[in-house]
Order: C-alpha cells, then structure tokens, then sequence
C-alpha cells in the first residue's frame, strides 16, 4: 500500500515482511506435509494389511535418478540468486532456465512412473500403499507445479530488468519455496522407495 | 481521507477493499449473518427435542415432504441441521468474528500500523471464507443434501453419508482462508509494530490475537490433510478411514480396507482442540482491554497472562486425545493426555485469575462492554470448570457423548467466547463508526441475553448427569431421558427469547451507526494506540506515526493530572 500523502511507517524488524511471510507459510506447508507422512508411518507400522509392493513395480532406478535432477534444480537455483546478487543477468537467466527445465523432467518422469505402476496394476484404489503414494507423490507435484508457476513468473520478470543486485528479493522467496519443495521429495524418496 | 481515496469507486470502496478496516465490517457482517442461520438451525432442533414428533410451528408447512412430511423434520434433516449448526458456528462465525473482524480491524490499529503487511492476501482471506460458506449454504440444495455426520465427520459414517464431499469442498476453502489469514497476522504483528512498541508493551489483544494466528497456522494444515485423506476415500475409492471388511447396511464394502477409522480422529482433534483455543483466546484479550479500561487501574499480572497464554497455545497441541478416551486408545496414551489436559487448566485459570484480580480496588465503570466482560468471567469460569470431569479418564468415560459436554462446551463458546465478543462490539463501535450505541437498548441486551444463554445450557448439565446423550433424535424413546424431558420445553422457551432479545442489538446496531451520540477520538479516556486515531479512522488510519512510550495500561498513575497516561504521549 503506498499513498502518497500517508506518513512513513518504518518496519520493526530488519527482515523483510515478504520473506517472513513466506518462512510462515512453509511452516504450514511442513505441518500439511508432516500429517500425511504420520498418517503414512502409523498405517504402515500398524496395519496388517499394508502391502508393500516388489522392487520391480517401485522402479527405483528411476526414482533415483528423478531425486538427483531435483538435486540439481536446487543448486541451478542457488546459482541463479547468486548471479543476480552479482548482477549477472545472463548467468541468472541461464540458472533460471535450467531450474525450470529440471523441474519439467521431473515432472515428466514422474509422469512415466505413474504409467508404470498403474499398469502393472498399482492404482490409488488398489492398497494403502498404492493410496498413499499416489496422493503424496501426487500432492507434491502440485506442489512442483506451483513451483514451476512461480519461477516462471521470476524469469519474465528478471528478463524484463526487474531484479538487480540491490533489489532481488522475490528471487529469494522462489528460491526458498523450490528449496522447500526439493527437501519435500528428500523425505518422500526413502519413504516409499527404500524403506 | 485524501483524494485518491475519494476517487475510488463504489466496488474498490466497499466490495473489493484492500483496506483493512473495510475487510473487518465484510468479516463482521457475514458472520453475524452466520450466527443467526446457525442459531435459527438450533431452534429447529429444539423444538424437535422439547416436543418430539410434533410439526413445527410457523415454517413446518414450508418445509418440503421429502424432509419433514406433514411439517415433522425426519432424523436426516435433524443429523444435516446439528452438523450444519456447528460447522456454520465454529468455522463460519464465532472464528470469522472474533479473528477476521476484530483482528483485522483492531490489529492493526493496536499496534499503530497503516494497513496489513499483505492486504492483497488480507482482501482474499475474506473472500475465499465467504466462497466457503457460499458452497456449505449450496449443500443444502444440491442433491445429497448437506454434511450429517457430525462436525467431527468421523469415518467410517462420514465415508459413507451423503452430501459429505461439499462439506469437505467447503473446508478446504475456509481452512485456506485461515492460512492466509494467519500469515498475515503473524507478518503484521512482527514487522509493523509502531516504534517504541516493544513486546513488553504490547496490549493482550495483540497478544491473543497473535498466538491465535500461530495455532492456526499450524493446527488447520493438520486438518486439511485428515480432509484430502477423506475426500479421496469418498472419491477416489482409497481406504484411508475403512477397515477391512466393513460392513454397511448388510453389505460389505467393496474396497481394499486396511485403514483406521482412528487416524481421522487424531487428525481431527489435532486441529479441533487447538480450535478451541483460537474461539477463546481473541475473546479473552478483549476482555482484557475492556477491563483495564473501565477499572481505571493497570491489569493485574500482565508478564503471567503474556506467559500464560503462550503457554496455552503450546500445550493445546498436546491435549488432543482427551477428546478420545472411550475411542479404544492405549491406557497408557490416556494417562499421558489426561496429564496435559490437567496441566493446560492452570494457565487458564491464572488469565481468569489475573482478570478477577484486575476489578479489586478499581474504580469500576459499569458500562455495557463492561457488564458483558464482567458477566464472562464468572460464565467462562462454569463452562472450564465443568470441563475438568471430561479431562479426567475416570469420569469422562460416563459423561462422554452426554449433554454434558454440550453443556460444557457451550459455557465456553457461547456464555464464554460469544459474551466477550458482544462486549468488544460495543467498547470498539465509537471507533469504528465515531458514534456511541444506546446505553438502555444495550442494558436491555445484556440481561435478556444472559438470561437466556442460561435457561438454554444450564439443564444440560443436569440432563447430560442423567444420562441424556447427544445427537439423538427423539430423547424420549430411552426411558431414562423421561425424568428430565420436561427441562426441554423451558430451554426451547429460552432460546426463543435469546432470539428475541438480539433484536434490540441489532436494532442498536444499525441505528447508531449514523444516528448515535458522537463519541470523540479516545470516549472511553483508553491508552491503547487505536484511540490515538480519528474515529472512524481514514484510509491509512494515523495521520502521523505514532509512538509507544510505555506499557499498555498506564491508568491512575500517581502524580499525574488525569487518571490515564496513553502509549502514545510523550509525557
């Protein structure tokens, strides 16, 4: 809100509101996630009727390999705040573009995945374990989605000139939400694939 | 107000305001609209109770066979209306009034900001709520008809009821309405304090309002994902809630099975106890304002309700299976909840304490706020006193499902929450409206509201003690409930006339608001920065920036020409 005629209020804490706002949300976002990974472990660990799927429909090799692109994303994205605090725009530009194409093939990937097991007869209906994968994985890429969303929005603006070495900070409130979302996957990958 | 303001139109005004004054009235009045549908959906249900089986008066004709043949409401409808009747009034009033009114309206003021950190997200929070209560009103006309299985939904009922999936579309609006809400009071609060507005200085309105957003911040995820977990199980065919081999209406389920109709229960009450809290703590930090202000004295022990209330707020997520003892839980767990439920009612009793400390030796002011924030104290101290019994394992078991926690919970919310935030309505209308409500019609509110609320939750107690449980029907085909059915026609009578006397308020209301006596910047002679505004205070609130010099409740300060010294002078 800026009137023009209204007084000058100074902030009463160095942070600024939107970084603060968005640790706030993320730490919504790790209660959400938190319920559904408790709800994951107490059935797990206590119904009998879990069932846990064999290796060969799990597709590990893939989920490895989708878990180090993320990896990868996250550091495109380290580089891409880095350049910009430089003010490096084409290096940012660059950092961006591979964040957001990282993040596609994940997406894509991910996509084959859910080919695969349904295929081979793992479905949302088929078990607890079939439930709980694809709601979570499912509510990740949502998430990732956003993500995507979100940096987009950053690129157009960085190519535009709107970010520069003194003024960068939705570019570190991006960051922090693909960090956010990257650790998310962290979490799920060992959950469901190596446990 | 400036010219750019004046030159706004009537939908940036009024409709779509990122002004967060406007967005506190939007609040105000769509929940007070709320409340009346959710009171007018209870007096179905009383006289349903009270004269079982007999067609309602007055609407009974109107109402379609298909729900109440011959005007008599069919146990469906009683089961949509009791479910209906405490979503509306937990998730769509008392919350939206005592947090997204008084909270966005009063926040800022308090702690002498312009606006909200985001009011962006502060016009959306609103109107994702209102789309919320937009789709539970439209649950009513859908086919399937509105939730019945409860406001605690619990599954497997709840998997299998009609209507559920709007309920569950309607929540996943208000919860993100919270979210956003919540993220916007914790940003406000941290980062635009005036200067000088230390947290030692901080009125408990602030304070309250505070942990407020922090429990729902992070109890309402929790629920979100108990929700997506059951809206999947109704939709998508999982079996998060349905145990294998269900059973329902002599059919076995046809679904893979495994899950656990109990994991809806912790997520539930995960949330719904911190809830609790989100309904009381807003009420008692207005009370606090209103006390210190018409006791013309400082508040007894200011740092102990501070500590106590961040207490509170930590400790209420660790009580949540107290609502659950009778739900086949490990003795073990129970002892460990029954331990935390005991230990959370000390730091409530040291605010009510403190508050009840606070009137000795004041010059008392019996203004109407303060008759309302009088009559809470001892109101709010039945409805948490006559919760210990529930939080005891021994005794829980027996009263459970009883009126008696409807009693219980009713002392809290309603005599409690709901008392408290009638007064913050009358103490904080000259500053929004620069005019006084009627002192007489408000006198008139007070006894005949007080009076009512009584004769209503009172004989539960003793109905709930008989054994009368809740949710049922007809009462009368237990033989045990017939020794106490003849206090249902008496609280019948009674919320007739707790209806009939909110007609004066809202009477008042609506009046004074451009016919009322002109009140002056500060009427009350308060030291809280919101009197440091013009009443109503323009777009931007302050017309230069204000400073906080000391505590908050600086009354009666020996040596001192007047008998209170404001945050905002400087000596």
């Amino acid at each position: 809100m800026s009137e023009s005629a209204a007084p000058a209020f100074p902030p009463s804490t160095p942070i600024p509101s939107g970084k603060l706002g968005m640790w706030v949300f993320l730490s919504s976002e790790i209660m959400l996630f938190g319920a559904f990974i408790s709800a994951y472990i107490v059935l797990r660990m206590g119904s009998p009727d879990f069932g846990v799927p064999s290796e060969e429909i799990l597709g590990r090799p893939l989920a490895t390999m989708n878990t180090f692109l993320l990896i990868l994303s996250s550091f495109t994205m380290v580089l891409a705040l880095a350049a910009i605090q430089r003010d490096d725009r084409r290096s940012f530009a660059r950092n961006m573009i591979s964040t957001l194409g990282l993040g596609v093939l994940f997406l894509c990937v991910k996509m084959f995945e859910y080919h695969h097991k349904i295929s081979e007869g793992l479905t949302i209906s088929s078990g607890l374990f079939g439930s709980f994968y694809f709601t979570l994985t499912g509510l990740h890429a949502l998430h990732i989605i956003g993500g995507l969303v979100f940096n987009g929005y950053i690129l157009r603006n960085g190519l535009r000139g709107r970010y520069n070495a003194q003024h960068h900070e939705r570019v570190e409130y991006a960051g922090l939400y693909w960090h956010f979302v990257d650790l998310v996957w962290v979490i799920l990958f060992p959950m469901f694939y190596l446990v | 107000m400036n010219d750019e303001h004046r030159q706004k139109s009537f939908w940036r005004t009024y409709v779509f305001s990122l002004d967060h004054k406007v967005i506190g009235l939007q609040y105000l009045f769509t929940s007070m609209a709320f409340l009346l549908l959710g009171f007018a959906f209870i007096l179905l249900m009383r006289w349903q109770l009270a004269f079982p089986g007999r067609p309602l008066p007055l609407i009974g004709g109107l109402l379609p066979d298909a729900i109440a043949p011959g005007g008599v409401m069919l146990p469906a409808l009683y089961n949509q209306l009791g479910a209906m009747h405490g979503t509306i009034m937990i998730f769509l009033g008392v919350v939206p009034l005592g947090v997204g009114f008084f909270g966005n309206y009063f926040l800022p003021l308090q702690i002498g900001a312009p606006d909200m950190a985001f009011p962006r997200l502060n016009m959306s929070s609103y109107w994702v709520y209102a789309l919320g209560g937009v789709v539970m009103l439209l649950s009513f006309v859908l086919p399937g008809g509105p939730a019945q299985s409860g406001w605690t939904s619990y599954p497997p009922l709840s998997v299998v009821n009609p209507g559920q999936t709007v309920w569950l579309l309607g929540m996943t609006f208000l919860i993100t309405s919270s979210l956003l809400g919540s993220i916007n009071f914790i940003v406000t609060t941290v980062n635009l304090r005036a200067p000088g507005l230390t947290w030692r200085r901080l009125p408990l309105f602030v304070w309250a309002q505070l942990i407020t957003a922090v429990l729902l911040l992070f109890a309402f995820p929790v629920l979100q994902s108990g929700a997506i977990l059951q809206l999947l199980d109704r939709v998508a065919g999982t079996s998060f809630y349905i145990p294998m081999g269900l059973v329902v209406g002599g059919k076995m389920l046809e679904r893979a099975g495994g899950g656990s109709p109990l994991l809806w229960q912790h997520l539930f009450w995960f949330l719904a106890h911190p809830e609790v809290y989100v309904l009381v703590l807003p009420a008692m930090g207005i009370v606090s304002e209103i006390i210190a202000a018409n006791t013309r004295k400082p508040l007894f022990g200011y740092t102990t309700m501070v500590g106590s209330m961040v207490f509170v707020g930590v400790f209420s997520f660790l009580v949540w299976a107290h609502h659950m003892f009778v739900s086949g839980m490990k003795t073990s767990l129970s002892m460990f909840f029954m331990t935390t439920t005991m230990v959370i009612s000390i730091p409530s009793v040291a605010i009510l304490s403190c508050l009840l400390f606070s009137l000795w030796g004041g010059k008392i002011r019996f203004t109407v706020p303060m008759l309302f924030a009088l009559a809470f104290l001892p109101m709010f101290g039945i409805g948490g006193l006559t919760g210990l019994p529930l939080g005891f394992l021994p005794t829980d078991i027996y009263l459970h499902d009883t009126y008696y926690v409807i009693g219980h919970f009713h002392y809290v919310v309603v005599t409690g929450t709901i008392i408290a935030l009638m007064a913050g309505v009358y103490h904080w209308f000259p500053k929004m409206f620069g005019r006084f409500m009627d002192d007489r019609l408000g006198k008139i509110h007070f006894w005949g509201t007080l009076v009512g609320m009584n004769g209503i939750f009172m004989p539960m107690f003793i109905q709930g003690l008989a054994g009368m449980q809740r949710r049922l029907y007809d009462p009368t085909v237990q033989s045990h409930n017939l020794t106490t059915q003849f206090l249902s026609p008496y609280q019948l009578a009674s919320a007739i006339l707790l209806l009939l006397f909110q007609f004066p308020f809202l009477y008042n209301f609506f009046k004074s608001m451009t016919k009322g006596a002109v009140a002056r910047e500060n009427p009350w002679d308060a030291t809280t920065l919101e009197w440091a505004c013009p009443s109503p205070p323009p777009h931007g609130n302050f017309t230069s920036v204000p400073a906080a010099h000391r505590a908050p409740y600086e009354y009666s300060v020996p040596g001192r020409p007047k008998d209170f010294w404001p945050q905002w002078e400087k000596n």
